[in-house]
């Protein structure tokens, strides 16, 4: 006859407390992502003090530095009226990487309760949510973005308001398709026949296996959200001159790219930066809240 | 008669298959040592065992196609003489198929849905040499050698059930004039009566056409109705091989016994 | 926690009716548990019914007809604290050991989601309760700890097990709770069932394809046909001599591992049936090697056949008789084998 033993499991260690870091150190995607994201913080936070022409940020004007290329004095060339550049740049880390933050945050907060109610409920919820999504869907994001900039003052405030609403629509959907596959796996089953309140499925079992695919599409969206709003603000409905807003930078600096090509490759560059770093982060935080790949040892 | 192009095996019995000294290995991980394992023609042969004995790894070995999946091979697979192991891809591709076929647990798996499976068929055919009428002749003939109506060419994947496909995979792997079929779990996700129907057929094609036949499963029962020999893996090893009905009605190792142990015995008399 | 008057089954089926859209994936089924230790088998192949009654009896698909008691209580019209209070009588374990736990959540966790849902467990008990169920169901304690995908199948399969009984049911509806593990942990499994229904008296409801199963582990057995009931009765007589061509089809196309004195294989013609299209008479006529006119016009209902033992067959006494039934048929369009 077989017995059953009572059996031990095998020895992986999964401490408690480490885990957090150990799955941190051993995700070289997530220390990369994790440490450029942080830098530029560091560099939003601290621009008065790195930036050598802290005024150029602002309304400050040399018209005897007009256009000059990079140099030891001025490390990524002065603009059109003469305004460091390095130091726009750095200044430019405190709005627009702001703005992307805050429009996905206001979408995520108004998308993915949207997305989670429409995939886990079903029925008539279902598609009344969906409908309306679909409407907004059916827009192109710019054009949206631009009706409602349009209506609305000039100003940073608007330019965010503006596209988190034509952003929101997105999240919903892709959080519902996940949503509805999620609540349709057996252990979501397993917990609605041991009564568990809806709520609490909700809470914690379809955000949890739900929210993946969203955080890497949020960091793929920053770099977007930034353009988004470069474009608004190119077309007056933004950020306006002097904001150093990169995007508003490389848009008003076209005009002089060749052969002043400093104008727009450096906040370029920053834009570029500003979206792999976010990327990075966001594929990190994925591998290392997945309980299947970031324990192995 | 061969297909222009394909490899001629040197000798002239079809349908044998010798392993020896069979390693598999992932790194410094050993997962398969198979001492000996042969198969003569028109003989069904189980390898029987639990998940993770390596029974599908040997399976993905003797195709050529362990190295998909990172594994590296050693020793010396041998069809009708001819050694596998170290082959060029583009002549093991010539063999797979057209001298060995392989069907597996989920037929679903094995076939494109958009494309009716009529037409992949005469695509593999065609792939391995035969020209278009005699494609759609050889296919017709083969599905009506497992009891399936011409008629389900034009369907769809999704339009068949599981035993109909697995039927239809069977059915290719005749067409294709295979010397020998890799079976493995085909039948552990049909239903229990179209899993007899299933076994039938593959015992009378065995009588009809002499295929050889690797039968991979876990479930005891199904090799012991079907299989001529078994061989027990366990953790990449053989524990025991030999006669089915000797193997399985007095097996030499306990780990045969305390898998034959654990099968649930039915009430009433057979 | 309902009681249950002495004599009366525990959970009671009459003409339980559920329907998919157009489709009736259980058409008229009545069944009885009695008051553990007891245990009543479903079998059946794909499109029988057997899940989705075990589904309609944990509410997690409505009815659609017929009615479903829980000792005195209609567990259809079950709302709110009610409804809580049954799913605190009758669980469920799934077949898939793979996806019925939570992947993002410990063991622990699980378990004690389930404690809690119920107040099963003081506050600060919850730890020593859970380890108690994981003991109980054969594991060490500090599985607890660790992640789904660090468990074997079998493991699983056995945390599911716990996570049921941590409610302390009366009925478990076991949905085909080994077709997905290899045989000796099938084994295991089985045991385990068999130990817990004695400790805790209790019923439940085996959903399998697998007769042997229901030959270790179940009194009664119930044979389902495309949502009815083909026969039901005592397993051993069920299985030794059964009065429904569709058992003795199943039985005989049972691959046993003692080939000896092996009978050949009764063969169904035609395809498995499709829920969306029953046919007329008796749902089971056009593939029945018996069928006769009557079979063609006259659905037969559920009668009896011996003691405690029922079939819905017209010729139900030919087959206990032991009507030779054809085996080994091909089907009408073949063509004779090519040498």
């Amino acid at each position: 006859m077989i017995e059953s033993p009572i059996m031990t499991p095998r020895q992986v260690a999964v401490p408690r407390g480490g885990a957090f870091w150990r799955g941190l150190r051993a995700n070289p995607l997530l220390m990369v992502g994790g440490a450029l994201v942080l830098l530029i913080v560091l560099v939003a936070i601290f621009a008065p003090v790195l930036a050598p022409h802290p005024s150029d940020a602002g309304t400050a004007t040399h018209a005897f530095d007009v256009l000059k290329p990079p140099s030891a004095a001025h490390l990524f060339g002065t603009d059109q009226v003469g305004r460091d550049i390095f130091s726009r740049v750095l200044f430019g880390a405190r709005v627009s990487p702001v703005i992307a933050v805050v429009v996905i945050a206001i979408a995520c907060a108004v998308g993915v309760p949207l997305g989670v109610a429409a995939g886990f409920l079903g029925g008539w919820i279902d598609e009344l949510i969906m409908r309306v999504t679909d409407v907004f869907l059916a827009f192109p994001p710019l054009l949206l973005a631009l009706a409602l900039a349009a209506v609305l003052p000039a100003s940073l405030t608007s330019v965010t308001i503006a596209i988190a609403v034509a952003w929101w629509p997105w999240y919903t959907r892709l959080i519902r398709g996940q949503a509805a596959s999620v609540a349709g796996r057996p252990y979501v089953e397993a917990c609605r026949a041991l009564g568990v309140s809806r709520l609490r499925i909700i809470v914690r079992h379809i955000l949890p296996n739900s929210v993946t695919p969203l955080l890497v599409q949020v960091s793929l969206d920053v770099g977007g959200v930034i353009l988004t709003a470069s474009a608004l603000s190119f077309l007056g409905l933004g950020a306006q001159d002097p904001i150093p807003d990169w995007g508003l930078m490389v848009a008003d600096g076209q005009n002089y790219f060749t052969p002043d090509w400093w104008l727009v490759t450096f906040p370029g560059l920053a834009i570029l930066l500003t979206a792999f770093a976010f990327n990075l982060l966001g594929d990190g935080l994925r591998d290392v809240l997945d309980p299947k790949r970031s324990f192995l040892p | 008669m061969t297909a222009p192009g394909s490899v001629t095996p040197p000798e002239t019995v079809r349908g044998r298959l010798a392993i020896a000294g069979l390693d598999i290995s992932f790194g410094s991980r050993r997962v398969v040592a198979i001492d000996e394992l042969r198969m003569e023609r028109a003989e069904i042969v189980g390898l029987a065992g639990e998940s993770g004995s390596g029974k599908s790894m040997t399976t993905l070995a003797i195709l050529g196609l362990a190295h998909t999946v990172g594994a590296t091979v050693s020793g010396s697979i041998k069809l009708d003489g001819q050694e596998l192991t170290g082959l060029e891809q583009a002549t093991l591709r010539e063999i797979r198929g057209s001298r060995i076929a392989a069907i597996f647990q989920s037929p679903q798996a094995a076939f494109s849905p958009v494309y009716r499976v009529g037409s992949v068929m005469t695509k593999a055919l065609r792939l391995h040499g035969a020209a278009k009428p005699e494609a759609a002749e050889r296919a017709v003939e083969a599905l009506r050698q497992v009891l399936l109506s011409p008629d389900l060419m034009r369907r769809y994947p999704s339009q068949l059930s599981g035993g109909q496909l697995q039927r239809v995979a069977i059915a290719l792997a005749l067409a294709l004039r295979a010397e020998i079929l890799l079976a493995d779990e085909p039948t552990s996700a049909l239903d229990v009566t179209v899993q007899a129907e299933v076994l039938d057929l593959l015992r009378d094609l065995r009588e009809t056409s002499g295929m050889s036949i690797l039968f991979i499963s876990h479930d005891l029962a199904v090799v012991a109705e079907l299989c001529d020999r078994v061989a027990v893996m366990r953790q990449g090893l053989i524990v025991e091989q030999g006669q089915a009905s000797q193997v399985l009605s007095a097996p030499a190792s306990p780990y045969t016994s305390e898998l034959l142990d654990s099968v649930p015995k039915l009430a009433g008399a057979p | 926690m309902t009681s249950t008057p002495p004599g009366a089954p525990l959970l009671q089926l009459a003409d339980l009716v559920v329907r998919y859209g157009p489709v009736r994936a259980v058409d008229g089924v009545s069944l009885r548990v009695e008051s553990g230790p007891f245990g009543l088998g479903l079998v059946g192949e794909s499109g029988s019914g057997k899940s989705t009654i075990g589904r309609a009896v944990m509410r997690l698909v409505p009815a659609s007809g017929g009615s479903i008691t829980f000792g005195t209580q209609d567990v259809g019209s079950l709302r709110g604290a009610a409804l809580k209070a049954y799913r605190g009588d009758a669980q469920i374990v799934f077949q898939d050991p793979d996806n019925s736990l939570d992947p993002r959540m410990r063991i622990g966790t699980t378990i004690a989601e389930a404690l809690r849902a119920h107040g099963a467990a003081p506050r600060d008990g919850v730890r020593e309760r859970v380890a108690e169920l994981l003991a109980e169901t054969g594991l060490d304690p500090a599985f607890a700890e660790r992640y789904p995908h660090q468990l074997s199948g079998g493991q699983r399969q056995r945390v599911a097990i716990a996570r049921a009984l941590s409610v302390r049911p009366r009925l478990l509806v076991l949905d085909e709770p080994t077709s997905a593990l290899d045989v000796r942990t099938q084994a295991h499994i089985l045991k385990l069932i068999t130990r817990l229904r004695t400790e805790h008296k209790l019923s439940y409801l085996l959903i399998t394809h697998n007769f042997g199963v229901v030959s270790e582990l179940c009194e009664q057995t119930a044979v389902l046909y495309l949502g009815k009931v083909a026969e039901i009765g005592p397993t051993d007589v069920l299985l030794r001599a059964p009065a429904h061509p569709y058992t003795v089809a199943l039985r005989s196309a049972v691959p046993e591992v003692d080939v000896t004195g092996r009978r050949s294989r009764v063969v169904l013609p035609g395809d498995p049936p499709d829920a969306a299209n029953p046919p007329p008479g008796c749902v089971f006529h056009p593939r029945c090697p018996l069928a006769i006119e009557r079979c063609r016009t006259e659905p037969p209902a559920l009668r009896d056949v011996g003691s405690g033992h029922q079939a819905a067959c017209h010729r139900a006494e030919d087959v206990l008789a032991g009507a030779q039934m054809p085996t080994h048929m091909r089907s009408a369009d073949t063509e004779p084998q090519q040498a």
